[in-house]
Order: structure tokens, then sequence, then C-alpha cells
């Protein structure tokens, strides 16, 4: 029986993974999926949520609908970041983090 | 003692997903990390068809089966391959274990110690999702329409290059 502190602990364990992706990785492209990995995480989340508790029935699809929209913002922003990369790395010839400090206080 | 076989399923789905995860954080090699997100976004797909969330299992496998691995080998093809393969990481990546384990550690403690009220999986049909969708939050679906609108023009925007200069 699939319980809902199964779908938490992996959901804890996918979001640890991308936390780790994102401070330990220095390629852009790599940082943007470990950023995929934590919003994955979330919808697992809310997903258990929305199966698991006890909601009535005119609320129990919110959390179903709420991943639609994490979705979609998810797949705007990877198409932005991919746009900003491949600029940056026409202007810059690089793709490391550590290098784009232009801004950097 | 019998083991369910959704829970077998279960935990197969989570191996594929937190091992696709760790390929995706761990490997040398950019396009093998690629793939691994791939095979990490099918264990999620997975995971979703065994709470009975059978339309986002395939939004899922759609969107990031067919577009975002795609978008992210385009991105890896545009830039140069060579570049990617010895780029190491950042050299404070015992910190950000610590940070991520200890990151882990907790939320596993607040989900442990919160008592949630829980019922068996229930299923959303489609037919309540979609006059949901459309009903109740209609308005914040238009509102993202627009975005991805604006993505789509502002991504043109950005990578194109002007036709004087170069």
């Amino acid at each position: 029986m699939i319980e809902l502190a199964h779908l938490q602990i992996l959901s804890a364990g996918l979001f640890a993974i991308g936390t780790y992706g994102v401070l330990a990785r220095r390629s852009a492209v790599l940082i943007l999926m470990s950023i995929e990995l934590m919003l994955n995480a979330v919808n697992i989340n809310l997903i258990g949520y929305a199966a698991f508790v006890d909601f009535d029935e005119a609320t129990r699809s919110f959390g179903q609908v709420l991943v639609i929209f994490v979705i979609t913002i998810a797949a705007a922003e990877l198409a932005l970041a991919i746009a900003i990369i491949l600029r940056l790395y026409r202007n810059r010839s690089t793709v490391n983090v550590d290098e784009i400090d232009l801004m950097k206080w | 003692m019998m083991v369910e076989p959704s829970l077998v399923l279960f935990y197969v789905a989570s191996a594929i997903t937190l091992g696709g995860a760790l390929g995706v954080v761990l490997t040398r090699n950019i396009v093998y990390a690629s793939f691994a997100l791939l095979a990490a976004m099918m264990g999620v797909a997975g995971v979703f068809l065994l709470v009975f969330a059978e339309f986002l299992a395939l939004v899922q496998i759609l969107i990031y089966g067919g577009a975002v691995v795609i978008v992210l080998l385009f991105a890896l093809m545009l830039t140069r391959l060579e570049d990617f393969q010895n780029l190491t990481d950042h050299r404070q990546w015992p910190i950000a274990a610590v940070i991520s384990i200890g990151l882990f550690a907790l939320l596993v403690t607040a989900i442990v110690t919160t008592s949630v009220r829980t019922t068996e999986p229930q299923s959303i049909d489609f037919e309540t999702l979609g006059e949901t969708l459309f009903t109740q939050w209609a308005i914040p679906f238009e509102v993202a329409s627009l975005v991805l609108l604006v993505a789509l023009i502002g991504s043109i925007v950005l990578v194109r290059t002007d036709g004087n200069r170069d």
C-alpha cells in the first residue's frame, strides 16, 4: 500500500539531489537540469497531497491543476534560460558560471 | 507476508527517479546527464500513474520526454560540446553535499513528525480536471498561455543574430 509518506520522502530526496546539483555544478546547462529536478520534486508532493489527503470533491482536483501550472512555468523558464545561455555563449564563449562575474559585487 | 504489487512498482519507479537524478548531478558527460534526466522524468511519470494521476503522467512524458530533453540537447549542440567534457564540479562540492544531506534530513524529520489525515489514493477523472481548469482556474490558465507566448517571443529576440553586424 503506497502511503503519502512514501511520496513525500521521494520528493525530499529528489529535492535534496537537485539542491546538490545547483550548488556543486559549474555548467549553466547542468544547473538548469538540477532546477528541473527540484520542480519535479514539488510536483510529486502536490500530486501526493491531491491523491491522499481527505479533501472534499470540489477541492480535490486543485493539486493537479497546480501541477499543470508548474509544468507550464517550468517550460517557459527553460526556454528563456536556454536562450540566455546561448547568448552568453556567443558573447563570452563560456557556460561556466564561475566565469560569468560581470555583475559580481 | 505478501508485498503489494503497487508498492513494488512504486519502489521501482522511485529507484529509477532517484538513480536518474543522481546521474544528472554526478556524471561527467553532459549528454549522459541529459539522458539521465530523461530517465528521472519517466520515473516521475510512473509515480504519477501509481497514484492515479493519469493525465499528468501523460503530460509529464510529453513535456519532459518530448520537449525539455530535446531543447537541452539542442542547447548542447549549439554550444560546443568539447567545452563541457572537462568541466569539473565546483571546488565547494563538499559544502554542497553537506547542505543537501542536511536539507534531506530536515525534510524527512518534518515529514515523519507531521501527521496528515489521509485516505485511500483517489483518482481524479479527466472530466473533473478539465472542468476545474476551464471554470474556476480559467483566468490563471489564460495568463499561463500569455506567459508561454511572452517566453516564446523573448527567447527568439534573445538568440536572434543581428543581420547587419555579423
